[in-house]
């Protein structure tokens, strides 16, 4: 070489190397088996004893499928038709169908109203999951859908759900015009916000107090109950003696705000008018029926069941908490002592709970705080439950996704002059919860898992169905394997279809590829 | 160089820091800063690191709090009304060391997005700003691709436009090419030489001293929280007055 070596030193190159392909087998599927199967001797090894064993599950499982009963009409039946041959009685889902998917009490000739339902959402999240490749406007047909299909699973009047739609929409309709207005004409409006919602207020807690002292006595005062009934009747005097100071605290609170742009006003005006509507609503849509007609057979909560149920709660709480979770991740992140206090207690009290203890309470314990013969409808206790619960973990998630962006973006959003509501929606949120969608992902698919869970507090979701009605019917009673498989293949079609909708998004949302 | 002298700097004042103090805890960071600036003049801080020059703009653009003394900018006192924090912020425009871009927009979207939000400029006329100073910056070609897909020099480059679309008055740069390869260096320094060419208010933390010789009219040298001097660039470098002056000046001038 060293002779040579005086000629290299000096050295221009004039042309290109051009590019060769690489050789074969350092590409396509030979690399891969080689790289990955037989990389060596213990991985060799390894790869044939999981062939092997991979070879005798298959044919030890496959006569259970193979040899499957689709027709029969107990397990008896099936017993006989498979003569004591392995098999599996796939005739449990045939005949239960319907009870696996709708519950038992669901009326059958409406089964194709939660069906219809269940279409519409495939439609409706269309916009939302995928709204890059479909025009802005489909957007409309997911804020349309929870109405239609609230119609559609509970029936009863259309009116209802129109007339929620209808003040959902005012109150936009309000927002915008509060925004609009001049700093003084809003002044105005923050003080007469502030004084009609001042004596709302002390006008609830006025209520409230009585309602406390009501339940003090309900409980009574003997033997252990005694701590309940002391803290109750503490707790109404307390509210007794306070509910004048904190209408008058509210109210200047609200009207102080106006200043501030007059976010404060907006928000109360907003929940004024929902209380106000609230109020109206049953009885202005029952009038509006009786005008004009338009009914479906309504079902009570008590009857939805079997996956349809686990369904609906999965939706609903999964589309509340993630929004409800964002709102409790800035909260925790904010300068205000209150707002930052209310959201860390909230957060770490519920993720300090058993989800369990929260469905028991929504269940049993409400009841004892709600007056006298109201009803709050059972369905909506356990989807605030779950809602709180897993908005507690998507906070935390998101948190992350907060604490991960850099300093330097709040810093060029604030050095842009883009304020606080403007740099959080257009800057911080996208990134953080680009971030936050492998937890956020994780959260949804355990809180779609754990709406099993309600048929502790028996409702007769798809477990529910199969531990009561099913397994102790006489004709299918232990039967395990082909209802649990059944329940079990369900959920992972839709948490497995989840999970790829996520890492889909992810590539999506990938910006960095050089 | 001489063009660079003869580059007007008016009567008007644009900064005045009267007496600025500043802590971090029990730090004192910035100690009785008092500065003058007037409209149009090129400003160069230098200094060791920790010397306070960066803290020193930013509490110009608000970003930092002072504790004591007093800013105002065109005539606005920075003070904590945040109407008057939203004004100075949107007319003075910053660049960052490491660019801060938003990475999930598009360059041209991080052009507009402040003079659609904050400005309330319609979106196509935002546009036509934006398009108007990427070619000055020289990255009119890339406006769709996202900040990930560009190169240090030309993010940096995106930065300072995207500072331009909202027409600022005043620019600080805060360390702008120190994140940099050398070989990008230059192309961000040729765009901050253009905009000092066409009369730009400059307050520039850098150390890059060629770029100081040529744009700047003044050089302030920082030491733990002090302007210890300023002077015209001829003078600064070639006959500094300080003991620590001369002492930094040797260290990054010596090699």
């Amino acid at each position: 070489m060293s002779d040579t070596h005086a000629q290299s030193v000096a050295f221009v190159r004039e042309t290109e190397i051009p590019q060769q392909p690489p050789p074969m087998l350092e590409s396509g599927a030979v690399k891969w088996v080689r790289e990955n199967l037989f990389s060596g001797w213990f991985n060799t090894i390894m790869t044939l004893i999981a062939l092997y064993l991979v070879f005798k599950i298959l044919v030890g499982a496959a006569p259970w499928f193979y040899n499957g009963v689709w027709d029969a009409g107990s397990i008896r039946e099936c017993r006989d038709i498979l003569a004591g041959k392995t098999g599996a009685c796939f005739a449990v889902l045939v005949d239960r169908w319907d009870h696996l998917v709708f519950g038992f009490k669901y009326p059958q000739d409406a089964y194709w109203r939660p069906l219809i339902a269940f279409l519409l959402l495939l439609v409706a999240a269309a916009p939302a999951l995928f709204g890059k490749y479909l025009p802005r406007k489909m957007l409309i047909l997911t804020a349309i859908y929870p109405f239609v299909a609230f119609w559609l699973i509970w029936g009863g009047t259309l009116w209802l759900p129109v007339m929620v739609a209808a003040s959902i929409i005012a109150t936009a309709m309000v927002f915008r015009l509060v925004e609009g207005m001049a700093i003084s004409t809003r002044q105005i409006l923050a003080g007469a916000v502030g004084l009609v919602s001042g004596l709302g207020l002390a006008w609830l807690l006025f209520k409230g107090a009585g309602e406390l002292v009501f339940i003090a006595n309900n409980i009574g005062a003997s033997g252990l109950s005694i701590v309940p009934y002391i803290l109750f009747w503490a707790a109404g005097i307390f509210t007794y003696v306070c509910f004048i100071p904190m209408g008058i605290f509210v109210g200047y609170a609200i009207y102080q705000s106006a200043e501030d742009g007059g976010l404060v006003t907006i928000v109360t005006a907003l929940f004024a008018i929902y209380f106000m509507l609230a109020y109206l609503l049953g009885p202005v849509s029952g009038t509006l029926n009786s005008i004009i007609p338009l009914e479906l057979q309504a079902v009570p909560s008590r009857d939805m069941g079997g996956f349809m149920l686990c369904m609906i709660l999965g939706t609903v709480c999964v589309s509340l908490s993630v929004p409800l979770g964002i709102v409790l991740a800035l909260g925790r992140q904010s300068n205000m002592p209150l707002i930052k206090g209310v959201c860390v207690v909230f957060i770490e009290f519920v993720r300090g709970v058993p989800l369990i203890t929260l469905l028991f309470v929504a269940n049993v314990m409400l009841a004892y705080f709600m007056p006298p013969n109201s009803n709050f409808d059972l369905i909506l206790r356990v989807i605030i439950m779950i809602t709180m619960f897993s908005s507690a973990y998507i906070a935390e998630v998101i948190r992350g996704g907060l604490a991960a962006l850099p300093k330097g973006q709040y810093e060029a959003a604030d050095s842009l002059g883009l304020n606080y509501a403007q740099a959080t929606r257009l800057i911080i949120l996208p990134q953080a919860l680009k971030i936050s969608i492998p937890g956020i992902v994780n959260v949804a698919v355990g809180l779609f898992k754990d709406t099993t869970l309600v048929s502790v507090i028996s409702m007769f979701d798809i477990v529910g169905m199969i531990r009561g009605p099913i397994q102790q019917s006489t004709d299918w009673i232990s039967i395990y394997w082909e209802v649990y498989g059944f329940a079990a293949l369900l959920f992972f079609v839709v948490c497995y279809s989840i999970s790829q909708y996520s890492q889909w998004l992810e590539r999506q949302l990938q910006t960095d590829h050089h | 160089m001489a063009e660079a002298a003869q580059m007007q700097v008016s009567d008007e004042v644009a900064i005045t820091i009267q007496n600025m103090n500043k802590w971090y805890g029990t730090f004192h960071v910035l100690r009785d800063i008092d500065l003058t600036v007037q409209r149009g003049e090129r400003i160069v801080i230098c200094g060791p690191s920790g010397s306070g020059k960066s803290t020193l703009i930013r509490c110009i653009k608000a970003l930092e709090e002072h504790q004591a003394g007093s800013i105002e900018v065109d005539g606005t006192l920075l003070s904590s009304d945040l109407k008057n924090i939203d004004k100075i912020r949107s007319e003075v425009g910053m660049c960052f060391q490491h660019f801060n871009l938003f990475p999930h927009l598009t360059i041209l979207e991080n052009c507009t997005l402040a003079p659609i939000w904050v400005r309330k400029t319609p979106k196509k006329e935002a546009e036509e700003t934006a398009m108007h100073f990427l070619p000055k910056v020289k990255i009119p070609e890339q406006a769709d691709k996202y900040p990930g897909q560009l190169s240090g020099g030309q993010q940096q480059r995106v930065a300072i436009a995207r500072s331009l679309c909202m027409r600022p008055r005043i620019m600080l740069f805060d360390e702008p090419t120190s994140a940099l390869d050398p070989e990008m260096i230059k192309e961000v320094l040729d765009t901050m030489i253009e905009l000092a060419e066409e009369g730009m208010t400059m307050l520039c933390v850098t150390h890059e001293m060629g770029f100081a010789r040529q744009v700047a009219n003044r050089v302030i040298f920082m030491d733990a929280g002090q302007i210890v001097e300023q002077n015209e660039p001829e003078a600064f470098f070639n006959n500094p007055q300080s003991d620590r002056t001369k002492l930094f000046l040797s260290q990054i001038l010596g090699h």
